[in-house]
């Protein structure tokens, strides 16, 4: 029994430091800059314009869910972010301050939707990778997790995730460190009250998924629908991966609401409303910004008819006036993502995910990867009109996420697709019989 | 000590702790760091779980569930009273014990695959419970701003302090474990996992017994959870999943059932498998992410279970051992061994 | 809606879900009788039954978006060209991993089967990405109104398949000398090899059979409730549960756990706490538990000494 436990130990220590050694720094191809000239006196005679010389590469460190519940946000950002990657390096890179072309590198990391891993993948990103801004994560607590590090840490975050603790504190300031690109459901739940009030409406039912993304909306609807003279006559919830919704559905009818709001996600959102429809309910129903993507549409087919939802310009982007500043970037960003994923469906999380790494490389190219200065440049004035996919950015000191209430729009499902609802025509929607 | 631990454990001990305490100075950054840390906390929890199932053959897909309960508890008493840290954690793992005792009194009357329904049903319910109970635990989006370890006047903050804090407390819980297996409790435990009814027959309190060693494992949960929102700051019920408590069920497994030095390396082995995928796989595959990762993992796991079912420690050594049998064999009917 | 109709609405869901349960109930009795090892792979079956009927019926596009594959065969052709090539995943699965592993204990079997159902979780991910897919409804038509409640024309097929399940596995297992055979493995294995069965066949056969019944419940559930890579986790752990209920070693039992779960949650969920839907039913089953240590249809707490 002896000798065996010894040499199990020494067996246990080698496995770690062979497995630590693997998870060492990826070997890089540093190119090094031309070592300074030891003459100071010669002057040196100033040379013709060269072509500008290659920098070290600009690192950006991306977490998102790739795998677990969150993963059908994670997939389309990082995939975003690859496109974006590829692009501006098939461009030339980005030139940074210091006038030379800097290849950009975004290492992309996956979280499996777990706040431990997601602070872990921050920790390599910026400690092994050294990066110098993280963007993450796909989910909310996710997202405070990296929230706290970045601030522990003094790296800036941007994140892709809703909820506004993410970027602002218990003191109801803003983290210093810590950005974000979606806007907070008060926008989302503003434009339902909006519609409901142009309908007449003051009783409605609310079913939701027990979840943080459900959560976040159903608090943001609790605290403005009754100041707007919407009662909620039901909080219903289902969990994450719940096929049958029967039940809630059977009691919000004995409550005869005047309208079902839903805060789901396509994959539950779409059986829901189908169910919803079979059992007989013809009062309108009003989801979220959740089920903003083409899935919802494919999975719930006819039962999608007349369905209505507060989404950023992405997924109308066709029907906007030309002179609307954001068009020609959802133009561009529906034709190139289509290309690059060869024919994935457009989604508002894939739109976060470009602001927050167009945004980054602003900062790169203007200051540099310097965290600090990074810092200073996107709270202090370098974020301002910025025109994104999720709306146009203004980040101050007082509002890291900084995206206004007109960028959100009432859609209505139409024949299949999206068809924007002005507000002088609230009154009228759904308009399918 | 040499009588309460034996020889050769009190070597191992020595030279376990040895490496770990160099280690931290031979790790380049704090991420690797880092992920020492989780395996020290999952050790602790690894650890409870193979005296449940190794010895005494219960078992529980429920064990996350007071992981999260040490966490929350510890970070409700530090928040919401401003209790002094390490009262917390004493207090959080003497509730949780109390709780588990409770639970275990009517659970563990049942068996196999009832008690695998029952301790699956407790993680349910309890992360429902976390998610529903805002007021007290956050829902979904969990407790934050929970402060740091604090001892006396030193306030654990780096990674590597809380790393040495970590270790030192899964070393002294390892040496006790090691205790309470060779010790007569454990020789009571293991004649209740051979076989229930002999062992009761022999006036072994079998239900007394299989309560004290889950109440036992769910403090040490409790422990681990304390130190996670110590270091973490935070916690959320993703932490308390039914992954996690299955996750550890593997890591139990994968060590070697019946031996608590498989928990270290179960705990080990599946932590550091997770990372070096993730280091490693975009190297060898390029565009390998997250998905590539996850069926990496479960294709090693299938693997190394299959080629060593008894686990790496037990099932190594009983291969090692077999082969110098064979050795033995061969030497004594006068045929040369192959190298 | 009125008490009676809002009762009638619940039962009829609660029997559609409890179906569900049932199916997946079967897959890991069959398994556990023949075997003694907990699939817990159990769930993924039913998933992959749902993708590959999907895959071989519609156009769909695979590996994110690089193969486009039309087969676009009518929908019983998918169905039963789904269901043979999930069986034959199921046999892979036994004759790799579990079959390679000889001797291992039952733990260890089982940690094969996570570590199956984790690979092929990540398998489906790469193939069919995060998209949820459903199937068009078998059988067109507004929902049958009863007693005030909307009884869904899909759900009449899924209480269906599961009953009819039920009766070709009891003629199976009766009459056939196939299904005696793999009685008589779970009755006692050593006898049964005396008497010259092939157990290994028959274990096989039982991971064969488990998959093809699992991958029929995915199917008959994909029209109304869309299916991706990862719903087959939710969906194992609630037939596992069922199993047990049912206490683990017959079809009926399994079947009745199923429908009892199925029933619990919706009534508990509509009348109760639709936020504590899956803690009502474990709660319940708490309190039969500690009533009767056997379970609803089980052979006794003395029988599961050997157990897990």
């Amino acid at each position: 029994m002896k000798v065996r436990h010894v040499l199990l130990m020494v067996a246990l220590s080698l496995v770690i430091l062979a497995a630590l050694a693997a998870c060492g720094p990826a070997p890089t191809a540093v190119t090094t800059a031309a070592p300074p000239t030891a003459a100071p006196t010669v002057k040196p005679t100033v040379p013709p314009t060269a072509a500008p010389v290659a920098g070290d590469p600009y690192k950006i460190g991306f977490v998102s869910s790739v795998t677990g519940p969150t993963s059908s946000l994670g997939i389309p950002e990082r995939d975003t972010a690859l496109m974006v990657m590829e692009q501006v390096n098939k461009a030339g890179g980005i030139k940074g301050p210091d006038g030379k072309m800097h290849q950009l590198t975004i290492v992309t990391e996956d979280d499996a939707s777990d706040a431990s891993k997601a602070t872990l993948a921050a920790k390599k990103l910026v400690e092994q990778d050294k990066v110098a801004v993280l963007i993450g994560s796909s989910g909310s607590p996710a997202s405070v997790a990296m929230a706290d590090y970045a601030t522990a840490n003094s790296i800036p975050l941007i994140s892709m995730a809703s909820a506004s603790t993410i970027v602002t504190g218990a003191d109801g300031k803003e983290k210093k460190w810590v950005f974000k690109t979606p806007q907070s459901n008060t926008p989302v739940t503003q434009v339902q009250a909006d519609y409901l009030k142009a309908k007449g409406i003051t009783k409605i039912a609310s079913i939701g998924v027990n979840n943080a993304f459900g959560q976040d909306s159903r608090n943001a609807m609790k605290a403005i629908f009754p100041a707007a003279g919407i009662e909620v006559l039901a909080d219903e919830l289902y969990q994450p991966g719940d096929k049958d919704f029967t039940a809630q559905l059977t009691k919000i009818k004995g409550l005869n609401p005047g309208a079902i709001v839903v805060h789901a996600t396509a994959a539950e959102g779409a059986p829901l409303t189908v169910q919803a429809k079979q059992l007989g309910f013809t009062v309108p129903i009003v989801h979220n910004h959740g089920i903003g993507n083409i899935d919802f549409i494919n999975l719930a087919k006819d039962s999608a008819e007349g369905i209505l939802f507060p989404i950023g310009k992405l997924l109308t982007y066709k029907v906007l006036p030309d002179a609307d500043v954001q068009k020609p970037i959802l133009a561009k960003y529906d034709a190139d993502y289509t290309a690059y994923t060869k024919g994935a469906s457009l989604s508002t999380f894939g739109g976060h995910g470009w602001d927050a790494v167009q945004i980054a490389i602003l900062g790169l190219a203007k200051v540099g990867p310097d965290p600090v200065k990074l810092q200073d440049f996107f709270e202090n004035g370098g974020v301002k009109n910025f025109v994104g996919i999720t709306g146009i950015f203004n980040w101050t000191a007082s509002d890291h996420t900084g995206v206004a209430k007109e960028s959100m729009v009432l859609n209505e499902i139409k024949k299949g697709t999206w068809v924007y609802v002005a507000p002088a025509d609230y009154k009228n929607m759904p308009d399918v019989k | 000590m040499k009588r309460l631990l034996g020889y050769s454990n009190l070597i191992t001990l020595l030279i376990l702790s040895v490496v770990m305490a160099i280690l931290p100075l031979v790790l380049p950054n704090n991420y690797q760091v880092s992920v020492m840390i989780f395996v020290a906390l999952f050790t602790i929890l690894t650890i409870g779980l193979s005296l449940l199932m190794g010895y005494a053959g219960q078992i529980s897909l429920g064990h996350a569930v007071f992981y999260g309960m040490g966490g929350y508890l510890t970070g409700i008493l530090a928040t919401r009273w401003s209790l002094p840290p390490i009262l917390a954690m004493f207090l959080a793992a003497a509730i949780t014990g109390g709780i588990a005792y409770f639970v275990a009194i009517p659970i563990l009357r049942l068996r196999g695959n009832y008690l695998a329904m029952a301790t699956l049903g407790l993680n349910v319910i309890f992360t429902l419970f976390l998610t529903q109970q805002t007021d007290w635990t956050g829902g979904p989006n969990g407790l934050g701003s929970i402060p740091k370890l604090s001892l006396g006047g030193w306030v654990v903050k780096t990674d590597v302090q809380m790393y040495y804090v970590a270790w030192f407390i899964t070393l002294v819980i390892l040496a006790l474990s090691l205790n309470i297996v060779n010790s007569r409790f454990g020789r009571a435990l293991r004649s209740i996992h051979s076989s229930q009814i002999a062992a009761e027959m022999l006036g072994v309190d079998a239900a007394h017994y299989k309560v004290a060693v889950f109440s036992l494992g769910a403090v040490y949960a409790s422990i681990a959870g304390s130190l996670y929102v110590f270091w973490i700051g935070l916690i959320s019920p993703s932490v308390v999943s039914i992954n996690l408590s299955v996750e550890l069920v593997v890591m139990v497994a994968i060590g070697g059932l019946a031996s608590v030095w498989g928990a270290i390396f179960g705990a080990a082995a599946v932590t550091l498998l997770t990372e070096v995928l993730r280091n490693v796989l975009p190297q060898l595959l390029s565009g390998a992410s997250g998905e590539q990762e996850i069926i990496a993992f479960g294709l090693i796991l299938m693997i190394v279970m299959i080629f060593l079912p008894e686990g790496l420690t037990t099932g190594s050594l009983l291969r090692y051992r077999r082969w110098r049998a064979d050795r033995q064999a061969l030497k004594e009917l006068g045929v040369a061994p192959h190298a | 809606m009125a008490l009676e109709s809002q009762i009638v609405q619940l039962v009829f869901a609660g029997l559609t879900v409890g179906s569900i349960y049932a199916l997946i109930a079967l897959g890991f009795v069959v398994i556990h009788n023949v075997t003694g090892i907990i699939n817990f792979a159990q769930g993924e079956f039913a998933m992959l039954g749902a993708m590959f009927a999907i895959t071989f019926s519609e156009k769909t596009s695979l590996f994110n978006r690089v193969v486009v594959v039309t087969l676009n065969w009518p929908l019983p052709i998918a169905i039963i060209a789904s269901v043979a090539v999930v069986s034959l995943i199921g046999m892979a699965l036994y004759q790799l991993a579990i079959r390679t592993a000889k001797g291992a204990s039952v733990v260890s079997l089982i940690i094969i089967t996570i570590g199956a159902s984790i690979a092929l979780r990540g398998m489906a991910l790469i193939v069919w990405s995060t998209d949820p897919f459903r199937l068009p409804n078998f059988t067109t038509g507004a929902p049958i109104q009863w007693m005030g409640a909307y009884l869904i024309l899909q759900n009449f097929w899924v209480i269906g398949t599961t009953l009819v399940i039920l009766v070709v596995l009891y003629f199976f297992f009766e009459r056939t000398m196939l299904g005696k055979a793999l009685r008589a493995c779970s009755i006692n294995r050593v006898a049964a090899r005396l008497m010259g069965i092939d157990i290994n066949k028959m274990a096989m056969f039982s991971f064969a059979l488990s998959a093809a019944i699992g991958a029929i419940g995915g199917i008959v559930i994909a029209p109304s409730t869309p299916m991706a890579y990862e719903s087959g986790e939710l969906l194992g752990l609630k037939g596992f549960v069922a199993a047990i209920m049912g206490g683990m070693n017959s079809a009926m039992g399994a079947v009745i756990g199923g429908i009892t779960l199925g029933i619990l949650e919706a009534l508990g969920a509509g009348f109760i706490s639709s936020a504590y839907k899956d803690a009502i039913a474990f709660i319940v089953l708490f309190a039969i538990l500690a009533a009767r240590l056997s379970g609803l249809l089980g052979q006794g707490a003395k029988q599961q000494e050997s157990g897990l």
